[in-house]
């Protein structure tokens, strides 16, 4: 797995929330793109306000970076919210499936004791395939993946996009929604 | 209520009508037929100019929106019509120029089938515009126009780009006038910490050297006589960006000069020795800055915007004062003491005479040899009573038309500052004579840039657009050439024009010019052109191998500026 990381980058979690127009996940990566900075991982789905979409996108950089990141992301129109997270400030889920030889799988003892000890789960076994499907933290994944990978079992890896919930009290997206409202009813 | 069906073409007519559009400039094509159609029934109210090229429509748009203040209006046909409006657009997004570019589009069903003149517009300018949407139904026309226009004017302005598949142009609405003053996922000033305020007039007050950097922000914010009032309090002294000259008079006893690579030599001097640096709505671009790294280190740095995103973008502040600078400079100007800095505003005295006797006197009264840039551009700006419009294109020109040009009002400087495009001067000219009126509008331009739009003679000849032409004609590409004698050991590589009788094409659209070669005939052929109703060309042979000094070097120190080379 090859990364962008540098001496004095940091990993680097970017929860931005956008309405939910067309077009705008190519403006947010284009604001990576254009400082040379290469996207880790991405998720986009809905969030929990209606209409409103959420963007969980990591990448390795500088501090300076993400915040010049950030501030260009949310400069775009229909960008709502965008924030930067170090790991110790959100909760942090991803998920993976690994695709294993069957007789390989059999063969080997080590693989059914690496998959429990990742507490990792099969949830397909034919005669040809298994699926080992793995949900964690992306270190936990990659030392599941390493183990299996070393006894040569492994046929397919696949690793999702990071998703996070932050760590505050506080639901800023709320709070700005809220305002903007106040804002607009001129109650400010 | 009583609603109207018409075709969103027709929509279109009333929705720029209802956002106050008086001119549009544009080109017709197939995909816009139906927006063309429309506006032949909107000829009395609305005037289009038809320009030669799209590009120019753009720049037309731009000169427009500079001097008025107002949204600039361009309107093309699909593809090349679009591609063609590109460099303007990029051109208006790092000037902060507002312009709504609406560019046909071919018809929903055919998006993405590769279609004749199709081109994913929005795909193209997403990058380089403040908004870029696509019109595919005739009932969402009165809202993206009147979200356009919200979107370009307001906060720090932008280029916005509506592309309008012809189907929309074509189905008929029930037409309602829409008005968009909110958008919640946008904040066009973002609100203003009163600690800031605070905190700016305690540094200021406890600053013994301080430095004002003016930027076009000012302009943009209507802050002019906000920031004379704030420099007047605390006897501040100031320097201009390129965009930035007009903001203060160039002869206000605390004006500077002009900051960056080919400013003045006292504002870059002393940027370097201030204690406090505050920049105004500026965003520290490297021609202004030169090397970073010795950037104004031994200062306090606060910078009001009100962009948040050009906070620590190059230069890291102390202090930031977000807003409007109309308010926050107020609100500084209100809390601060009054004071004078008389020992630190005479120490720029001495740079400001060096750079005169070493630079600015020998450019502009020279006593033998070629006709010189500075000398043409100082005596027309002396005999518009320095009252006119400086448009210049970008190069040479446009240096030596920024520095030895005056400015006693506000809107007075149109020039392609971030982007540096060459043929921006001859079609923004064109724009500025139809948002300025009244002024006098002055395009000094090069042999090089004018070719590169010299299409639009015919536009002006058209309009009798009447644009004062100064063609500084050295028969180079003179500031890529002055590169090449300092950095590139004089190896004149494709930088020498062959250049073909400027006069006579001008003749050929009808419009009156004249070529200087003697110092003797200068003054009288500038009375003519000055005299002359409508267009006129003044070619001036200039001295072919002339440098524009002073300059910092690229990357040196903002205060290591050569004199002579």
């Amino acid at each position: 797995m090859t990364t962008n990381q540098y001496i004095d980058d940091t990993l680097y979690t970017f929860i931005i929330y956008s309405e939910n127009t067309p077009g705008l996940l190519s403006q947010i990566t284009a604001v990576f793109t254009r400082r040379q900075v290469n996207i880790e991982s991405l998720n986009v789905c809905a969030s929990s306000t209606e209409g409103v979409h959420k963007f969980t996108i990591t990448c390795y950089c500088t501090q300076e970076m993400a915040q010049m990141l950030t501030k260009q992301i949310e400069k775009r129109i229909e960008v709502l919210q965008a924030n930067y997270y170090t790991d110790n400030e959100i909760y942090i889920i991803e998920t993976s499936l690994i695709k294993l030889s069957t007789t390989q799988m059999l063969e080997n003892p080590m693989v059914g004791k690496s998959i429990r000890k990742h507490n990792a789960h099969i949830i397909e076994v034919n005669s040809t395939y298994a699926t080992v499907e793995k949900t964690g933290i992306t270190s936990d994944i990659l030392s599941l993946y390493e183990s299996l990978n070393e006894m040569g079992v492994v046929l397919q890896f696949v690793r999702s996009g990071r998703i996070a919930i932050t760590r505050s009290r506080v639901e800023h997206l709320d709070e700005y929604l809220s305002q903007r409202e106040r804002e607009r009813n001129g109650t400010n | 209520m009583n609603m109207e069906k018409m075709s969103g073409a027709e929509a279109l007519m009333r929705s720029l009508l209802h956002e106050g559009v008086e001119t549009l400039f544009g080109y017709p094509g197939g995909a816009i037929m139906p927006v063309y159609d429309a506006l032949y029934d909107y000829r009395d109210r609305l005037n289009h100019v038809l320009v030669r090229h799209e590009q120019g429509a753009v720049h037309a748009a731009q000169g427009y929106a500079r001097v008025s203040g107002r949204v600039g209006c361009a309107i093309v046909t699909s593809g090349p019509g679009a591609t063609n409006t590109v460099t303007g657009i990029a051109d208006a997004m790092i000037d902060s120029t507002p312009i709504v570019v609406v560019c046909g589009q071919v018809g929903t069903t055919l998006l993405g089938t590769d279609a004749f003149q199709e081109v994913d517009v929005v795909g193209v300018t997403t990058p380089i515009a403040k908004w870029s949407y696509q019109i595919r139904r005739a009932e969402d026309v009165a809202w993206a126009v009147a979200r356009a226009f919200y979107i370009a004017r307001t906060g720090r302005p932008g280029p916005v780009v509506l592309d309008f598949a012809k189907d929309a142009q074509t189905a008929l609405t029930a037409y309602q006038p829409a008005t968009v003053d909110f958008i919640r996922s946008y904040q066009p000033v973002p609100p203003t910490d009163d600690a800031a305020i605070n905190e700016a007039a305690r540094l200021i007050d406890e600053s013994e050297r301080p430095l004002v950097l003016v930027g076009q922000g000012v302009e943009l914010g209507n802050a002019r006589a906000e920031l004379q009032a704030f420099l007047e309090k605390a006897q501040l002294p100031a320097g201009c960006t390129l965009l930035g000259l007009s903001a203060l008079p160039s002869d206000h006893p605390l004006n500077m000069g002009m900051l960056g690579m080919h400013g003045n030599l006292a504002p870059n001097v002393m940027t370097n020795r201030c204690d406090l640096l505050i920049a105004v709505g500026m965003r520290f671009d490297d021609r202004v800055t030169g090397n970073l790294q010795t950037y104004a280190k031994q200062a306090r740095i606060i910078h009001f915007d009100i962009d948040p995103s050009e906070i620590d973008k190059n230069v890291k502040t102390d202090l930031a004062v977000l807003g409007d600078c109309k308010r926050t400079l107020a609100a500084v100007t209100a809390r601060m003491g009054e004071a004078r800095h008389e020992q630190w505003v005479e120490g720029f005295k001495p740079y400001k005479e060096k750079e005169y006797a070493k630079v600015i006197d020998k450019a502009i009264h020279p006593q033998e040899g070629a006709l010189l840039m500075a000398e043409v551009v100082r005596r027309v700006s002396e005999a518009s009573g320095h009252k006119a419009v400086l448009v210049t294109d970008v190069g040479q020109n446009q240096m030596f038309g920024c520095r030895y040009f005056k400015y006693t009002q506000g809107r007075s400087v149109v020039t392609s500052g971030g982007c540096g495009t060459m043929g921006f001067g001859l079609p923004a000219a064109i724009g500025a004579t139809f948002g300025a009126p009244d002024r006098m509008v002055c395009l000094f331009v090069g042999d090089g840039g004018l070719q590169m739009t010299i299409q639009e003679l015919g536009t002006i000849m058209e309009q009798q657009a009447p644009v004062k032409i100064i063609l500084l004609n050295n028969n180079y590409l003179g500031n890529v050439r002055q590169w090449q004698a300092m950095f590139f050991r004089r190896r004149y590589s494709f930088t020498p024009m062959l250049n073909p009788d400027y006069e006579m094409i001008a003749r050929a659209y009808g419009i009156p010019a004249r070529t200087v070669v003697e110092r003797a005939d200068l003054n009288a052929a500038i009375e003519e052109m000055l005299r002359t109703d409508g267009p006129y060309l003044l070619q001036c042979a200039v001295l072919e191998e002339d440098n524009v000094l002073p300059m910092t070097p690229p990357g040196a120190n903002v205060d290591e500026m050569l004199l002579e080379i």
